[in-house]
C-alpha cells in the first residue's frame, strides 16, 4: 500500500510547497502596495535600487539587444533564401522590429535582469536576513519592507520597462546593421519595412510585459532573501532559487500576457 | 517593567518554549542563562515583538506587546535597543551612519547633528576616529561596541543583550561587561541579558534566570545562584558534563 501512496504523497507534498510559496509571495506583494504609499518614503533607496537594477545592467542589456537583432537578421535571412533571391531583404526590418520589440526585447531584458539584478537582491536580503539586519532593522523602528523591498520592487517596476526601450532601439539597429552592410538590403527600404508593420501598441505591449516582468523578478527575488534559513548554503540556495523562479515567471506569465493582450 | 507570562512558543514540532514566566523590574539588570538551542534567543525576541507566541502574554510597562498594531509595535520598539550576537551592523552604511541610523530616518535632526550624536555615542563605548570606517574593516570587539552605540543611540529605556561576550576574547569581554554595567548607571536603564558566559553573568547581572526546556526553572540573585541546590542550575554554573543536563538533550 506504501508504494502506491508513494508517489501521490510526493505530488501532493509538492503541490502543497508551491501553494504555500505562491501564497507567500502574494502576502508579500500586498503588504509592500500596501505600505508603498504611506509615508515616509524612501527615495535614497529608490534612487540606489534603480542604479543597481537599471544602470548596472545595461551594458549586458546592450550587447544581448543588439547581438540578438543582429542573428535574427542573419537567420532569418540565411533561413528564407528566397528573400535574398527576390531581392526583398528590407522585409527583414519587419520580421526584426515586430521579434524584437513584442518578445525579445522584454523576455531577454527580464532573464537578464533577473540573473543579475534578482541573483543580487536575493542574496544581499538573504545575508541580512542571517546575519540578523532584518531583526536589527525591526528593533530600530524601521519597516523593513518598506525599506528593503519597496525600493526594490519600484526599481524593478521603473527600470525594466527603460531598459527595454532601449534594447528595441539597440536590436532594430543591430538588425538593420546585419541586414543593410552584410545582406545588400536598401538602408531607406529596411527603414521604411520596419515602420510599416510596427505599431505603438507593438512597442507598449512589450513594455507592459516588461513592468510585469520587473515586478515578478523584484518580489520574487525579495521574498526569496527575505525567508532565507540556515546560514552560507541558504543564501546559496535563496539566489539560486530567484533566478530560477523569476525566469519561470517570466516565461510562463509571458505566454498568457500575450494572449490577453491579443484578445 | 517587563512580564512575560505562560509563553508557549514551537517551531514545526519543535517546542521552544514550553510556559516560560518571568519577570523583570524596572532598572535592574536581568540576566538569563541557559545552553545553546535552549530558547534564549526566542525569549528575548517575544520581549520586543521579533517572534510572536503561540499563547501567552508579553507585557511592557503594562501594555500587551501581543496585541499591538503595526504603528504601535513600532512606536513600543523606540523604547528598546538591543544588542545582537554578531553586532548586526548595516555592512553597505559607515559606522556613524549605522549608529545614527533611527536618527537619520526621522529626518527631525540634521545631518550634522546626528554625526555629532554619532561620535558622542562611539566615545561612550570608548571608539573614536572610526565614523567614517566600513563595518567591514572592524575587529569583532569593536564591531559589538558599534553595535551597542547604535543599540543606545535613540536613548531608550530598555537594552537587550544577545550574548554580547560569545565570541570575543576574555579581556574584550570584560571590557564589554564594564560598558554594560557603566550604561546601566549612567543611562538608569532596565536591561535583560542572555548568555551562557557566566564570569560576564555575575559580573553584570542583579538577579539571574535558568531557561531550560522551555521553563524558567531558577531565578535568583547570583549569589543565590551560586549556593543554589537545584542539579539542573548547578550542573550549568560549573559547567560539568555529567549531570541532569545531557548533551543530546540540550
Amino acid at each position: 500500500m506504501k508504494r502506491i501512496f508513494k508517489p501521490l504523497e510526493i505530488v501532493g507534498k509538492t503541490l502543497i510547497a508551491f501553494i504555500t510559496e505562491f501564497g507567500c509571495i502574494s502576502m508579500l506583494l500586498y503588504n509592500s502596495l500596501r505600505l508603498m504609499f504611506i509615508p515616509p518614503f524612501e527615495f535614497r533607496m529608490i534612487f540606489a535600487q534603480m542604479y543597481e537594477v537599471g544602470t548596472k545592467s545595461f551594458p549586458v542589456v546592450f550587447i544581448t539587444a543588439i547581438f540578438s537583432g543582429m542573428v535574427l537578421a542573419l537567420q532569418t535571412l540565411t533561413g528564407f533564401k528566397f528573400i535574398a533571391q527576390v531581392g526583398a531583404q528590407s522585409l527583414v526590418g519587419t520580421v526584426v522590429a515586430l521579434s524584437i520589440t513584442r518578445e525579445l526585447a522584454p523576455v531577454l531584458t527580464g532573464l537578464i535582469v533577473a540573473g543579475r539584478a534578482g541573483a543580487a537582491m536575493a542574496a544581499e536580503l538573504g545575508t541580512m536576513k542571517v546575519s540578523e539586519e532584518i531583526d536589527a532593522l525591526e528593533t530600530l523602528a524601521t519597516n523593513p519592507i518598506k525599506y528593503l523591498i519597496i525600493p526594490r520592487l519600484i526599481a524593478g517596476v521603473v527600470m525594466l520597462p527603460t531598459l527595454t526601450i532601449l534594447a528595441d532601439f539597440v536590436g532594430i539597429l543591430g538588425g538593420f546593421f546585419v541586414s543593410v552592410y552584410i545582406f545588400d538590403a536598401s538602408s531607406v527600404g529596411y527603414w521604411n519595412r520596419t515602420w510599416d508593420y510596427l505599431e505603438i501598441k507593438d512597442i507598449t505591449d512589450g513594455l507592459i510585459k516588461a513592468c510585469f516582468f520587473g515586478a515578478s523578478i523584484s518580489i520574487v527575488s525579495c521574498y526569496k532573501g527575505f525567508y532565507t534559513t540556515g546560514g552560507a548554503k541558504g543564501v546559496g540556495q535563496a539566489t539560486t532559487g530567484a533566478v530560477v523562479l523569476s525566469s519561470m515567471a517570466i516565461l510562463v506569465s509571458d505566454y498568457f500576457i500575450s494572449v490577453i493582450l491579443a484578445s | 517593567m517587563i512580564t512575560l507570562t505562560d509563553l508557549y512558543k514551537a517551531f514545526g514540532t519543535k517546542r521552544v518554549l514550553q510556559g516560560a514566566t518571568l519577570q523583570i523590574e524596572q532598572g535592574e539588570s536581568m540576566v538569563i542563562i541557559g545552553g545553546s538551542g535552549s530558547g534564549k534567543s526566542v525569549l528575548i525576541k517575544h520581549i520586543i515583538g521579533l517572534l510572536a507566541p503561540d499563547s501567552g502574554s508579553v507585557k511592557v510597562e503594562g501594555q500587551e506587546v501581543t496585541t499591538l498594531k503595526e504603528k504601535e509595535l513600532y512606536k513600543m520598539r523606540r523604547k528598546f535597543g538591543m544588542l545582537f550576537q554578531n553586532a548586526a551592523l548595516f555592512d553597505s552604511l559607515k559606522v556613524w551612519e549605522n549608529v545614527a541610523f533611527t536618527l537619520l530616518r526621522q529626518k527631525k535632526t540634521s545631518l550634522v547633528k546626528a554625526r555629532e550624536t554619532a561620535t558622542e555615542k562611539l566615545r561612550l563605548v570608548g571608539l573614536k576616529d572610526i565614523e567614517d570606517l566600513m563595518p567591514s574593516e572592524l575587529s569583532g570587539g569593536m564591531r559589538k561596541r558599534v553595535g551597542l552605540a547604535r543599540a543606545i543611540a535613540h536613548n531608550p529605556e530598555f537594552i537587550l543583550y544577545d550574548e554580547p561576550t560569545t565570541g570575543l576574547d576574555p579581556i574584550m569581554a570584560d571590557v564589554i561587561n564594564e560598558l554594560i554595567i557603566e550604561l546601566k548607571q549612567k543611562l538608569k536603564v532596565t536591561s535583560v541579558t542572555i548568555t551562557h558566559d557566566m564570569v560576564s553573568a555575575y559580573k553584570i547581572a542583579d538577579r539571574i534566570a535558568m531557561l531550560y526546556k522551555g521553563k524558567i526553572i531558577g531565578i535568583g540573585t547570583p549569589e543565590e545562584i551560586k549556593n543554589t541546590s537545584n542539579p539542573v542550575i548547578k550542573q550549568f554554573i560549573t559547567g560539568n558534563a555529567i549531570g541532569p543536563i545531557t548533551a543530546e538533550g540540550a
